[in-house]
């Protein structure tokens, strides 16, 4: 950056009190923000009385019971019962007898969550993939009416889930897809992949054609080329896509509460069903929240350039 | 090899696949799928639009009633009152939104010390499922217990259980407003600080040399040449807020009364409670062109103001 006074700093660059301001404006902002998600560890943690208790409790003494209550069903019993049975086997065990009640079997928790990560992930592979095919064919190859089939890829975007869904409701029921883990997988991925296409069209763009040229010049086929030496290149905007895809995935709801029910139940629609005895049980939501969020929180913090990047360029792109 | 001693214009027509060929097999399954899983359902809903179907009874005869679904959905006020509230809470979290993310963009192009690491911080609430997030913000809401009364009442010495976020008709609307804002202030904020770092420095010296002051640089040169990234970050965040579901779900269910009732918790309850499958189709269709409509003409004023 040239600059007139070799002394001063550039003219564009703030001086030291605005930035000042600044970062402490945005920290305080920050801040703010992350209160609710705090909240929903440290009510995770939390016994049913403290979680509810006024005024609301920072200082309190942890327990699992909200976890306890998350993974496993109970029914309430007499004390007589109780005593007659052999020593506790678990912590939980223990928890939930103190509140005079036994744990008669595994709540629905993992399995759902099973099916979030199956549904997700598949879903993601499926987008990405049929999304850099289609983004490379029409990024290399003169395909006929190309804008408009763009256009119409991403217009399918614009639609409210629940306008199609009563179509997609009737097409299931037919189809024997409804309340299945391949029927939210094709789903999510019709979905996601109008989104892959047109992120991963402006990577495939920025590629030189010269290097996949030069390729074919060596001998490669076009598929080996694209093969060996395009999808290398295209990584970080595929990891990008990727991330885009699973974030839908996993967070979605509308689609998911009105065409599950049970066998192939993700987790959103799931979460708000846990209740306790007398109304919801929000350590356990907590717990259960908690635990969702944490793999997006890591793939956030782990992959966050990536995502900058995929979010600004769309931004510029579109 | 062979193909080193053939002209490579041939050598690349000769092996493998035509470039053709593959062009249409990478594009074909795509399409494929988005024809039977997007455009496929979106032409049964017009035509189910014209008839008086019922997905509850699918052994009944179905009858084509033209138009009188779209009449019906037209005429009906309750219609009219979830637009309503649609627009209510499309302006105010885009209006929140906006001028909430484009400030923290602003701050965070000064480029503090740490601004990286803060910027991921902000970002955390964008990533995370509305619906289970949603859900937990029911809890904060509480009037005796939750967090967010309590911190209202600490600031402003209104005793918590004085009022109820989500069960009173004036608040509840501002209640899912508040929630929208906090999750999607980030995303706007992104946009922006794309449009605020596309802006070249030079046009800053320049300004500079002129001796304009930071108040005038920053009303004509800054906001203008964000301008299309606001923009754009409106259209985005207008597009997602008209079709709002999960979040309003699981905060009120539309509620109380139907105070919140935006337009596809309506369209939900035609569709999956009452089961008229008919009229919910044509109202669907009528949101359906009504985004449409409004994105179209959006984004040639947008194309507008790029082209200044």
């Amino acid at each position: 950056m040239s600059s007139v006074n070799a002394t001063a700093h550039s003219v564009v660059e703030p001086t030291p009190t605005v930035k000042r301001i600044a970062g402490t404006i945005v920290i305080l902002y920050a801040l703010v923000t992350v209160i609710p998600l705090a909240w929903i560890f440290l009510t995770s943690i939390k016994s049913p009385p403290d979680s509810i208790s006024y005024p609301p409790k920072v200082i309190f003494t942890p327990t699992i019971e909200g976890f306890c209550n998350l993974f496993t069903t109970r029914t309430r019993q007499t004390p007589d019962y109780i005593q007659s049975l052999p020593a506790p086997t678990s912590t939980c065990d223990e928890i939930t007898r103190r509140r005079n009640m036994v744990i008669a079997g595994p709540s629905n928790y993992w399995p759902r969550f099973g099916n979030s990560l199956v549904i997700a992930f598949g879903s993601t592979f499926l987008a990405v993939s049929l999304g850099t095919l289609a983004a490379y064919g029409f990024s290399r190859f003169r395909v006929p009416l190309a804008d408009d089939l763009l256009f119409f890829i991403l217009s399918t975007r614009m639609m409210p889930p629940i306008a199609v869904a009563i179509p997609i409701y009737l097409m299931y029921r037919q189809f024997g897809l409804s309340d299945t883990a391949l029927g939210m997988i094709l789903l999510y991925t019709a979905v996601n992949v109008s989104l892959a296409v047109w992120l991963l069209k402006g990577f495939i763009d920025e590629i030189p054609r010269e290097y996949e040229e030069a390729a074919m010049i060596d001998g490669y086929t076009r598929l080996q080329a694209f093969w060996k030496v395009v999808l290398p290149q295209a990584t970080t905007g595929i990891a990008a896509t990727a991330i885009f895809c699973l974030i839908f995935a996993w967070n979605e709801y509308a689609f998911a509460v009105l065409l599950t029910s049970g066998s192939a139940q993700t987790a959103p629609p799931f979460i708000p069903t846990i209740i306790g005895e007398g109304g919801q049980d929000w350590p356990a939501v907590a717990a259960g929240t908690t635990i969702f969020l944490v793999p997006i929180l890591v793939f956030t913090i782990i992959l966050r350039k990536q995502l900058l990047r995929g979010i600004t360029f769309g931004a510029v792109r579109k | 090899m062979i193909a080193r001693a053939t002209p490579t214009t041939m050598a690349v027509r000769v092996r493998g696949l035509s470039d053709r060929a593959i062009a249409w097999l990478f594009i074909t399954p795509t399409m494929a799928l988005l024809l039977a899983i997007n455009i496929f359902p979106l032409i049964w809903a017009v035509y189910l639009s014209f008839t008086n179907f019922r997905a509850n009874r699918p052994n009944a005869e179905v009858e084509g009633v033209g138009l009188r679904n779209y009449q019906r959905v037209l005429n009906d006020p309750d219609t009219w009152i979830a637009m309503q509230t649609t627009a209510h809470f499309v302006f105010w979290t885009i209006l929140l939104q906006t001028v909430i993310g484009f400030a923290l963009a602003y701050l965070i192009d000064r480029k503090f010390r740490g601004h990286a690491f803060w910027t991921t911080v902000i970002l955390i609430p964008m990533m995370l499922s509305p619906a289970v997030v949603g859900n937990f913000w029911r809890f904060l809401y509480q009037p005796q217990i939750g967090l967010f009364n309590y911190i209202v009442s600490f600031f402003t010495g209104i005793p918590p259980s004085s009022f109820e976020m989500l069960g009173s008709v004036t608040l509840a609307p501002w209640a899912i407003i508040i929630v929208d804002t906090w999750m999607w202030t980030p995303y706007v904020m992104l946009i922006c600080l794309a449009g605020l770092r596309s802006i070249p420095d030079y046009i800053y010296e320049a300004a500079e040399v002129d001796r304009a002051s930071a108040f005038r640089q920053f009303w004509s040169i800054t906001v203008p040449m964000a301008l299309p990234f606001i923009m754009l970050a409106v259209l985005f965040r207008g597009i997602e807020n008209f079709k709002m579901f999960d979040m309003v779900m699981l905060l009120t269910g539309g509620g109380p009364g139907s105070t919140t009732e935006v337009a596809s918790i309506t369209l939900k309850r035609e569709a999956f409670e009452s089961w008229l499958t008919g009229r919910s189709s044509a109202f669907a269709i009528v949101l359906f062109v009504a985004v449409f409509g409004l994105a179209n003409i959006y984004v040639k004023a947008l194309n507008k103001v790029k082209q200044r």
